[in-house]
Protein backbone atom coordinates (compact mmCIF):
# COMPACT_ATOMS: atom_id res chain seq x y z
CA UNK A 1 0.00 0.00 0.00
CA UNK A 2 2.42 2.24 -1.40
CA UNK A 3 1.44 5.90 -1.21
CA UNK A 4 4.87 7.79 -1.64
CA UNK A 5 4.08 9.85 1.40
CA UNK A 6 7.56 8.50 2.98
CA UNK A 7 9.72 10.30 -0.23
CA UNK A 8 8.30 13.47 0.88
CA UNK A 9 8.21 13.17 4.90
CA UNK A 10 11.41 13.76 6.79
CA UNK A 11 12.47 10.87 9.15
CA UNK A 12 13.50 13.92 11.72
CA UNK A 13 9.71 15.52 11.08
CA UNK A 14 7.58 12.28 12.21
CA UNK A 15 6.80 11.71 15.77
CA UNK A 16 4.60 8.94 16.87
CA UNK A 17 2.45 8.29 19.61
CA UNK A 18 2.80 11.70 20.97
CA UNK A 19 1.58 12.76 24.26
CA UNK A 20 0.18 15.88 23.51
CA UNK A 21 -3.32 16.30 24.94
CA UNK A 22 -4.43 19.73 22.61
CA UNK A 23 -4.26 20.59 19.18
CA UNK A 24 -2.23 23.84 20.17
CA UNK A 25 0.26 21.13 21.53
CA UNK A 26 0.84 18.71 18.86
CA UNK A 27 1.03 21.37 16.27
CA UNK A 28 3.86 23.33 18.26
CA UNK A 29 5.59 20.00 18.33
CA UNK A 30 5.69 19.27 14.61
CA UNK A 31 6.39 23.10 13.98
CA UNK A 32 9.18 23.14 15.67
CA UNK A 33 10.51 20.13 14.00
CA UNK A 34 9.85 21.84 10.74
CA UNK A 35 11.49 24.80 12.03
CA UNK A 36 14.55 22.75 13.25
CA UNK A 37 15.33 21.01 9.93
CA UNK A 38 14.92 24.56 8.07
CA UNK A 39 11.60 24.00 6.68
CA UNK A 40 9.88 27.15 8.24
CA UNK A 41 10.19 30.41 9.81
CA UNK A 42 9.82 31.14 13.77
CA UNK A 43 6.71 32.94 12.83
CA UNK A 44 5.43 29.53 11.49
CA UNK A 45 3.93 28.05 14.48
CA UNK A 46 2.09 30.65 15.52
CA UNK A 47 0.55 31.36 12.72
CA UNK A 48 -0.82 27.88 12.67
CA UNK A 49 -2.08 27.55 15.87
CA UNK A 50 -3.70 31.14 15.18
CA UNK A 51 -5.06 29.81 11.56
CA UNK A 52 -6.76 26.85 13.35
CA UNK A 53 -8.69 28.70 15.60
CA UNK A 54 -10.66 30.56 13.20
CA UNK A 55 -10.43 28.29 9.86
CA UNK A 56 -9.80 24.48 10.95
CA UNK A 57 -8.45 21.79 9.19
CA UNK A 58 -9.90 18.45 10.99
CA UNK A 59 -11.02 16.08 8.23
CA UNK A 60 -14.28 13.74 9.35
CA UNK A 61 -13.34 10.55 8.13
CA UNK A 62 -15.94 8.57 10.53
CA UNK A 63 -13.35 7.09 12.50
CA UNK A 64 -12.68 6.59 16.31
CA UNK A 65 -9.22 8.87 15.19
CA UNK A 66 -9.79 11.44 12.69
CA UNK A 67 -6.86 13.60 10.40
CA UNK A 68 -5.82 16.91 11.12
CA UNK A 69 -3.97 18.92 8.24
CA UNK A 70 -3.15 22.10 9.80
CA UNK A 71 -1.10 24.91 7.88
CA UNK A 72 -0.90 28.50 7.19
CA UNK A 73 0.05 31.53 4.48
CA UNK A 74 3.34 30.59 2.09
CA UNK A 75 4.91 33.73 3.83
CA UNK A 76 6.05 31.78 6.68
CA UNK A 77 7.13 28.74 4.31
CA UNK A 78 11.03 28.73 3.67
CA UNK A 79 10.96 24.90 1.80
CA UNK A 80 7.77 22.59 1.06
CA UNK A 81 7.92 19.93 3.84
CA UNK A 82 5.53 17.53 5.13
CA UNK A 83 5.74 16.65 9.14
CA UNK A 84 3.21 14.00 10.49
CA UNK A 85 2.54 13.35 14.20
CA UNK A 86 0.10 10.37 15.96
CA UNK A 87 -0.95 10.68 18.71
CA UNK A 88 -1.04 8.03 21.89
CA UNK A 89 -4.96 9.76 22.78
CA UNK A 90 -6.96 11.50 20.45
CA UNK A 91 -6.70 15.40 20.81
CA UNK A 92 -9.63 17.86 19.54
CA UNK A 93 -9.68 19.62 16.13
CA UNK A 94 -12.79 21.63 14.93
CA UNK A 95 -14.03 19.89 11.36
CA UNK A 96 -12.76 21.78 8.40
CA UNK A 97 -16.29 22.11 6.96
CA UNK A 98 -17.99 22.90 9.74
CA UNK A 99 -16.22 25.04 12.40
CA UNK A 100 -18.78 24.38 15.53
CA UNK A 101 -18.14 20.53 15.25
CA UNK A 102 -15.17 18.87 17.12
CA UNK A 103 -13.61 16.08 16.09
CA UNK A 104 -11.07 13.35 17.91
CA UNK A 105 -7.76 13.34 16.00
CA UNK A 106 -5.38 10.73 15.98
CA UNK A 107 -2.95 12.19 12.98
CA UNK A 108 -1.86 14.97 12.02
CA UNK A 109 -0.22 16.02 9.05
CA UNK A 110 1.14 19.64 9.41
CA UNK A 111 1.53 21.10 5.55
CA UNK A 112 4.59 23.80 4.70
CA UNK A 113 3.52 24.58 1.31
CA UNK A 114 4.73 27.70 -0.59
CA UNK A 115 4.10 26.84 -4.21
CA UNK A 116 0.48 25.12 -5.19
CA UNK A 117 1.88 24.34 -8.42
CA UNK A 118 4.80 22.48 -7.52
CA UNK A 119 3.31 20.77 -4.47
CA UNK A 120 0.25 18.80 -5.89
CA UNK A 121 2.16 15.58 -5.78
CA UNK A 122 2.82 16.01 -2.19
CA UNK A 123 -1.14 16.93 -1.46
CA UNK A 124 -2.09 14.17 -3.46
CA UNK A 125 -0.08 11.93 -1.39
CA UNK A 126 -1.50 12.92 1.75
CA UNK A 127 -5.06 12.87 0.47
CA UNK A 128 -4.37 9.22 -0.60
CA UNK A 129 -2.85 8.18 2.91
CA UNK A 130 -5.96 9.95 4.09
CA UNK A 131 -8.28 7.80 2.24
CA UNK A 132 -6.36 4.92 2.92
CA UNK A 133 -8.15 3.11 6.58
CA UNK A 134 -5.27 0.52 6.14
CA UNK A 135 -2.62 3.00 6.21
CA UNK A 136 -3.97 5.18 9.20
CA UNK A 137 -4.20 2.06 11.18
CA UNK A 138 -0.85 0.72 10.09
CA UNK A 139 0.36 4.26 11.16
CA UNK A 140 -1.63 3.97 14.48
CA UNK A 141 0.37 1.41 15.69
CA UNK A 142 3.76 2.12 14.17
CA UNK A 143 6.41 2.68 16.82
CA UNK A 144 9.18 3.18 14.45
CA UNK A 145 10.77 4.79 11.36
CA UNK A 146 10.73 1.22 9.54
CA UNK A 147 6.87 0.17 10.82
CA UNK A 148 6.19 3.95 9.36
CA UNK A 149 8.47 3.12 5.99
CA UNK A 150 6.28 -0.74 5.73
CA UNK A 151 2.78 1.41 5.70
CA UNK A 152 3.58 4.83 3.95
CA UNK A 153 6.44 2.91 0.96
CA UNK B 1 -20.96 22.79 -27.60
CA UNK B 2 -21.83 24.74 -24.63
CA UNK B 3 -19.87 27.91 -22.88
CA UNK B 4 -16.66 26.52 -20.98
CA UNK B 5 -18.18 26.63 -17.28
CA UNK B 6 -15.80 28.42 -14.17
CA UNK B 7 -15.28 26.73 -11.08
CA UNK B 8 -14.09 28.71 -8.27
CA UNK B 9 -11.72 26.42 -5.58
CA UNK B 10 -12.09 28.10 -2.29
CA UNK B 11 -10.49 27.30 0.99
CA UNK B 12 -8.69 28.56 3.77
CA UNK B 13 -5.75 29.33 1.97
CA UNK B 14 -6.43 29.48 -1.34
CA UNK B 15 -3.15 27.20 -1.68
CA UNK B 16 -3.56 23.98 0.15
CA UNK B 17 -7.19 21.94 0.13
CA UNK B 18 -8.12 23.91 -2.84
CA UNK B 19 -5.51 22.73 -5.29
CA UNK B 20 -6.03 18.75 -4.14
CA UNK B 21 -9.59 19.49 -4.42
CA UNK B 22 -9.42 21.33 -7.77
CA UNK B 23 -6.80 18.58 -9.43
CA UNK B 24 -9.39 15.58 -7.64
CA UNK B 25 -12.40 16.96 -9.82
CA UNK B 26 -10.43 17.77 -12.78
CA UNK B 27 -9.38 14.48 -12.90
CA UNK B 28 -13.10 12.77 -12.30
CA UNK B 29 -14.70 15.23 -14.86
CA UNK B 30 -12.26 14.74 -17.50
CA UNK B 31 -13.44 10.86 -16.76
CA UNK B 32 -16.76 11.81 -17.20
CA UNK B 33 -16.01 13.84 -21.04
CA UNK B 34 -16.18 17.53 -19.49
CA UNK B 35 -13.55 20.15 -19.03
CA UNK B 36 -13.64 23.70 -17.61
CA UNK B 37 -11.48 26.30 -15.75
CA UNK B 38 -10.19 26.69 -12.37
CA UNK B 39 -9.70 29.22 -10.61
CA UNK B 40 -8.34 28.81 -6.55
CA UNK B 41 -8.63 31.56 -3.81
CA UNK B 42 -9.22 32.08 0.16
CA UNK B 43 -12.99 31.40 1.32
CA UNK B 44 -12.76 35.10 2.55
CA UNK B 45 -12.09 36.06 -1.21
CA UNK B 46 -15.14 34.52 -2.33
CA UNK B 47 -17.48 37.32 -2.32
CA UNK B 48 -15.39 39.44 -4.28
CA UNK B 49 -14.74 36.75 -7.11
CA UNK B 50 -17.85 35.11 -7.01
CA UNK B 51 -19.83 37.07 -9.92
CA UNK B 52 -17.26 35.94 -12.52
CA UNK B 53 -17.64 32.06 -11.83
CA UNK B 54 -20.42 30.11 -12.64
CA UNK B 55 -19.71 28.19 -9.04
CA UNK B 56 -17.81 27.46 -5.87
CA UNK B 57 -16.82 24.38 -4.41
CA UNK B 58 -15.24 24.91 -1.43
CA UNK B 59 -13.79 23.44 1.71
CA UNK B 60 -14.59 26.02 4.40
CA UNK B 61 -17.65 27.81 5.18
CA UNK B 62 -18.20 30.39 2.25
CA UNK B 63 -20.56 33.76 3.15
CA UNK B 64 -23.99 33.70 3.25
CA UNK B 65 -23.89 36.72 1.06
CA UNK B 66 -22.69 34.40 -2.08
CA UNK B 67 -25.68 33.58 -4.09
CA UNK B 68 -24.05 31.19 -7.05
CA UNK B 69 -24.18 27.64 -5.71
CA UNK B 70 -21.78 26.26 -3.34
CA UNK B 71 -20.42 22.79 -3.26
CA UNK B 72 -19.26 21.37 -0.72
CA UNK B 73 -15.57 19.96 -1.50
CA UNK B 74 -14.61 17.96 2.06
CA UNK B 75 -15.11 14.74 0.42
CA UNK B 76 -12.31 14.98 -1.65
CA UNK B 77 -9.59 15.67 0.90
CA UNK B 78 -11.96 12.50 3.19
CA UNK B 79 -12.69 10.03 0.48
CA UNK B 80 -16.58 9.93 2.53
CA UNK B 81 -19.42 10.54 -0.42
CA UNK B 82 -17.21 11.64 -3.10
CA UNK B 83 -19.55 10.22 -5.63
CA UNK B 84 -22.26 11.86 -4.77
CA UNK B 85 -20.85 15.37 -4.90
CA UNK B 86 -19.19 14.36 -8.35
CA UNK B 87 -22.67 13.93 -9.61
CA UNK B 88 -23.65 17.36 -8.10
CA UNK B 89 -20.88 19.08 -10.26
CA UNK B 90 -21.37 17.26 -13.02
CA UNK B 91 -25.08 18.23 -12.68
CA UNK B 92 -24.11 21.95 -12.19
CA UNK B 93 -21.51 21.51 -15.64
CA UNK B 94 -23.98 20.15 -17.31
CA UNK B 95 -26.72 22.99 -16.97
Amino acid sequence: MSDGLMQLLDPEAIVLGSDASTNEEIIRILAGRLEALGYVKSSYADAVVRREMTIPTGLPLERADNVAVPHTDPEHVLKPGIAMGTLRKPVTFANMEDPDETLPVGFVFLLAINDKDKQIEALQSVMATIQNPDALDGLRSARTLDDVRAVLG
Amino acid sequence: MARQKTILFACGTGIATSTAVNVAVTEAMKARGLTFNAQQAKATEVPGLADSVDFIVATTPISASVTKPVIKGLAFLTGVGKDKVLDEIEAQLRK
